[in-house]
């Protein structure tokens, strides 16, 4: 047979699935290794779904989705964010925000063109950058900085084949949150080299510490601003594959297309559900926001008294923390985490070889299984003589 | 300050340590502001959620409707102090409506709570009626949900 998609076969599959692959095999795990809410949907909004349902609303929407969502859309963003954008002709209902960046970065780039975006993040954006024909440009972040992008290292990975800069924020899996100095900055560069800024702020609600700056709010931003964001994390709806973006029109003309042309519309269904909880959610989303922030601090709490150093992870629902203490690499360590105590954790490489020294632990998980989690790891280091008080200072052999 | 009465709230045997990692705030401030509400009243006792039918009990419970004359002087609440005198009355509400009170009775059997209504709540001066609702079965009470919750249906690991 003649040869596959080049790109796509010299692709490596999810660092995660393998994980993925162990533990499911396995009883007893405490999984601190699912990237999603652990609340089911809130039932007003699985309520109005059901609803939408009964009165037969399973019928295809206008390709860029049910203008009453998009009008919901838009104001939010106004509300909460002082953008607006025009329901008409700058924003489209995507089957969550991968299909937003997918659809972004197609109409974005001719073959070659650069995007630089920053490691270590969400597994999907350097195959989707380099699916679309561009090439995925990794700036690494690091625990000193809190995981955070520096404007001057962007600008100096620019070239002139560079199309667009990419960031996430707040970011999975590292929970930083870029102040709005840091996204002054970044703006200043995408200005300076006449770059596109492709932004993925689906964890936006889930901020704890300071606020979510919404790029397109600064000032010279909007213009060239792809703002990508989503239902999934802040009404707890990943299931339901509903994401949006808003753009300048000239840009969500061309995405449009390739949204008409590949997706149709979002799900009916899930479009409708997404009205009341834009309508009527904010109590559920608070509600949530407030468990989560609980968890996130008797989490990290947890891990630094057993000496695992852990920069403050002020957004998502990720602590990140370093494991070099150990003497591990973060695959070792998370691989006999698992065999020997059965805790899931993520290695912080599979989200860039940045991710090196560190895994990702969601504490997405009821306080319970948190409790139960930090209880096991503490046994685990504690038979590596790695808990702070009881070792020399050195890491200790891996025993056998 | 409300977030340690609400986690309090969730779990009375959150000690001053967790709420203290849960909220941020000092353990020794946890541990006075919980101090300082135990005694103002703020905080009235601490009780567990018990689901007596697994237990293996099965304790009848009625909800009782009860119309009053109000008293000159005292309203409802001479009346309604009477009735929640009695150990088998778990709640006593004033309510609008058709009736004016709504009391909540739990007896070790029907025949106990029949007995208690008619002998002698019914026959409590300025009680003029009564009508009385066995309840068949609790699905949520207080928050607190008695069928099957739902299960987590995550993957093990995902991105």
């Amino acid at each position: 047979m003649k040869p596959l998609n080049k790109v796509v076969v010299e692709t490596p599959p999810s660092g995660i699935r393998r994980f993925f692959d162990v533990a499911s095999r396995m009883q007893n795990v405490v999984s601190l290794g699912v990237g999603e809410p652990d609340f089911a949907t809130p039932w007003r909004i699985r309520e109005s779904a059901i609803y939408a349902l009964e009165r037969g609303y399973t019928t295809y929407t206008s390709n860029a989705g049910l203008l009453t969502l998009r009008k919901a859309i838009v104001q939010n963003i106004e509300d909460r964010y002082g953008v607006s954008y025009d329901p008409e002709t700058e924003c489209i209902v995507t089957v969550g925000v991968s299909e937003g960046l997918d659809i972004a970065v197609r109409a974005l780039l001719n073959p070659g063109d650069e995007v630089i975006y920053h490691e270590p993040s969400y597994v999907s954006y350097d195959p989707t950058i380099r699916f679309a024909g561009g090439a995925a440009i990794a700036v690494q972040t690091t625990a000193a900085d809190g995981f955070r992008v520096s404007a001057a290292a962007l600008e100096a990975a620019v070239t002139p084949r560079t199309k667009a800069l990419f960031l996430s924020s707040p970011c999975n899996p590292t929970g930083a949150v870029q102040q709005r100095g840091d996204l002054e900055a970044i703006v200043e560069v995408a200005v300076r080299n006449d770059l596109y800024l492709i932004v993925d702020e689906v964890y936006d609600r889930l901020t704890y510490q300071g606020v979510h700056t919404c790029m397109a709010s600064i000032p010279g931003a909007r213009s060239r601003t792809i703002l990508l964001n989503g239902f999934s994390k802040a009404y707890a709806m990943t299931g339901w594959r509903l994401g949006y973006v808003c753009a300048p029109s000239e840009v969500t003309e061309q995405m449009l297309k390739i949204h008409q042309y590949t997706m149709l519309c979002a799900p009916h269904v899930a479009q409708y559900a997404a009205i009341e909880a834009l309508q009527n959610g904010e109590a559920d989303v608070r509600g949530m926001v407030t468990d989560y922030d609980r968890r996130r601090r008797f989490f990290v709490r947890g891990l630094e008294a057993m000496g695992l150093r852990c920069h403050a992870p002020d957004g998502a629902f990720y602590a990140f923390p370093s494991i070099a203490s150990t003497g591990m690499t973060a695959e070792a360590f998370a691989e006999e985490l698992l065999q020997e105590e059965r805790v899931a954790v993520v290695p912080g490489t599979a989200f860039g070889a940045g991710g090196e020294g560190h895994v990702r632990c969601s504490y997405a998980t009821s306080l319970a299984q948190l409790d139960e989690a930090l209880r096991r790891i503490r046994s685990f280091l504690g038979r590596r003589n790695l808990l702070p008080g009881e070792s020399d200072g050195r890491p200790a052999e891996v025993q056998p | 300050m409300t977030a340690i009465l609400d986690i309090l709230e969730q779990d009375s045997h959150a000690t001053p340590d967790r709420i203290a990692a849960l909220t941020g705030l000092p353990e020794d401030v946890v541990r006075q502001q919980i101090d300082e509400w135990e005694k103002s009243g703020v905080i009235c006792r601490y009780k567990t959620v018990i689901d007596w039918e697994r237990a293996g009990f099965e304790p009848v419970h009625a909800f009782i409707d009860v119309s009053v004359a109000p008293e000159r002087g005292s309203g409802f609440d001479e009346v309604a102090a009477r009735i929640s005198r009695f150990p088998e009355v778990r709640s006593v509400f004033l309510i609008s409506g058709g009736h004016d009170l709504r009391v909540i009775v739990r007896g070790a059997d029907m025949k106990q709570v029949a007995n208690f209504v008619s002998e002698r709540l019914a026959t409590l001066e300025r009680v003029t009626g009564t009508q009385t609702h066995f309840l068949l079965k609790r699905y949520k009470e207080d928050g607190d949900v008695f069928f099957e919750v739902e299960a987590d249906h995550r993957l093990m690991v995902t991105p």
